[in-house]
């Protein structure tokens, strides 16, 4: 149909064609597959919600006298940095609280700082304090160092997934007798609330669940600036269950993904304080899929009304690892405002937002039409996939 | 019948004085407590609902006046900051009067306000900050 080199001449050109996944489903209602399919040359996809697998690493500019951080402790702001490999590379998790955080000592904890809140800050400009202590050696003698430090004082400072993107997630609901805090959310007893966390049509791995067009190395649009995919994402499952549209029925794909922090923005990067559970970090993330063939047109016009969400009990089922659902109810069916379980209506609320993940979808279009963003071929597949021909 | 919705603060002599009974029984008003705060020797603070005619609701807020309790309207007790709002909808499942809810067609949270009963129950719900009581 057209190659990926073909689609980035375009690009550069300004000629190229882009839509969202959102705006490919009634071209394809209207037009057919195939002649979508000639049109476009990108379809843009987007999702934005908490993932608690996220953390950065930085590097800082070594003090004088030189110091280790390895093997020393370190905090950012009072939170917990990881700092057990070289002299000046440090990491915090976006889970990572303060020594003084009563966490869920009060219950339900507020959660109202965390690793989070540091990765929030700088990406917003402000800055952090960073305190060690270490012990001394020869090449390295200070053993404390307190400092203040923006993004512009660090050497390097990336944001790392080592899993983001679920393809499929659970509808959470409480089969108990008291409220539930979760990182679902709040669940009220005896079915009182669902909670889902997906953009669904919108949601990049569910317009391409075969994972066609993307693999290691894809450019994608990470928290406002560029990143890549550079691995399967941790709990990847190569083989799940699929309907017949290809669509996941188990859990199934997610990706490692990595990027700059400069050039992030706190608009898709967001510090959550998740009530009874902690300290989370929100992340935009938005993929481009090169139309190569009809297939991805087929897959990109998946609909709210196509993909289906396992129903699944928080108060006793998902704590102690019982398999099973409750049921599978459909993203528009969620995006009513309520869905029915044994018999009873529950209002849903979501995790991710649909509209912030739609302003993703939006923002990568226009950055593709701007010639501001190329698209790139993966340099292979993730498990259990096999790339497009025409890649 | 006219509704109102009402803020009553009480000073912390009227705290003993069950001016909400006087309401019902003096004034042939229907109250509905929404939210109420009585701490002894401090002040007190009451969100209701008054239901009847206007004449007898007049009346009642004069009594009110006459003892010495501050009656305000209630409006903004709940603030939704629309700048920390990343538009989740997670709050709109546990609002039980859908003062919260979500606009069908752009996925943003809209807040009506007279919808509110002030239960709280968004500001468990919210991870960004964005419902703030100022109870």
């Amino acid at each position: 149909m057209r190659s990926l080199e073909e689609i980035n001449d375009k690009i550069k050109s300004g000629k190229v064609v882009v839509v969202t996944a959102e705006e490919v489903v009634d071209m394809v209602k209207e037009q057919g597959v195939k002649k979508t399919a000639r049109m476009v040359d990108v379809v843009t996809t987007g999702t934005f919600g908490p993932m608690c697998s996220s953390g950065i690493y930085f590097n800082i500019k070594q003090s004088t006298p030189k110091i280790k951080c390895g093997g020393g402790r370190v905090t950012v702001d009072g939170v917990a940095a990881y700092a057990g490999w070289a002299a000046a590379d440090i990491m915090v998790g976006c889970s990572a609280m303060t020594d003084e955080d009563p966490r869920n000592a009060v219950y339900p904890g507020l959660f109202k700082f965390g690793g989070a809140h540091v990765i929030q800050k700088l990406v917003a400009g402000e800055k952090v304090r960073l305190q060690v202590r270490t012990y001394g050696t020869d090449c390295y003698p200070r053993k404390e160092y307190d400092a203040e430090l923006g993004l512009s004082d660090m050497n390097n400072a990336v944001l790392f997934n080592p899993r983001n993107a679920y393809q499929l997630y659970n509808v959470a609901v409480n089969l108990g007798e008291r409220t539930i805090y979760t990182y679902m959310g709040v669940l009220k007893p005896r079915l009182g609330n669902a909670n889902f966390a997906t953009c669904g049509a919108l949601s990049p791995l569910l317009n391409d669940p075969r994972l066609r067009t993307l693999g290691i190395g894809t450019r994608i649009f990470l928290g406002g600036g560029d990143g890549y995919v550079v691995w399967p994402g941790t709990q990847h499952v190569a083989d799940p269950e699929r309907d017949e549209k290809g669509l996941p029925l188990t859990p199934s794909a997610t990706l490692a993904v990595i990027g700059d922090l400069n050039g992030m923005s706190d608009r898709y990067i967001r510090a959550a304080s998740i009530a009874g559970y902690g300290s989370s970090l929100a992340v935009g993330l938005g993929i481009p899929l090169p139309v190569v063939d009809e297939e991805v047109i087929a897959y990109a016009a998946v609909t709210d009304e196509d993909i289906t969400f396992p129903v699944v009990d928080y108060s006793e089922a998902y704590p102690l690892g019982r398999p099973g659902a409750l049921g599978r109810v459909s993203m528009a069916q969620l995006m009513s405002g309520s869905i029915e379980v044994d018999g009873k209506k529950l209002p849903t609320g979501g995790m991710a937002s649909r509209a912030r993940g739609r302003e993703v979808a939006l923002e990568l279009k226009q950055r593709i039409a701007q010639g501001s963003f190329l698209l790139t071929r993966p340099s292979a597949a993730l498990p259990g996939a096999e790339l497009a021909q025409g890649l | 019948m006219v509704k109102k919705k009402l803020v009553l603060s009480f000073p912390p002599r009227l705290i003993q004085q069950p001016v909400t009974s006087d309401l019902i029984r003096q004034f042939d008003l229907e109250v509905n407590i929404l939210r109420a705060r009585v701490v002894p020797r401090e002040s007190g603070r009451i969100v209701m609902q008054l239901k009847g005619s206007a004449k007898s609701i007049k009346a009642g807020l004069d009594y009110l006046e006459e003892q010495g309790v501050q009656v305000d309207p209630m409006v903004q007790e709940m603030r939704h900051y629309g700048e920390n709002c990343v538009q989740c909808t997670a709050c709109t499942a546990v609002c039980p009067t859908d003062a919260l809810t979500v606009e069908p067609v752009s996925r943003e949270i809209v807040f009506e306000p007279s919808h509110c009963i002030m239960c709280e129950s968004c500001i468990a719900a919210c991870s960004y900050g964005a419902m703030e009581s100022q109870f």
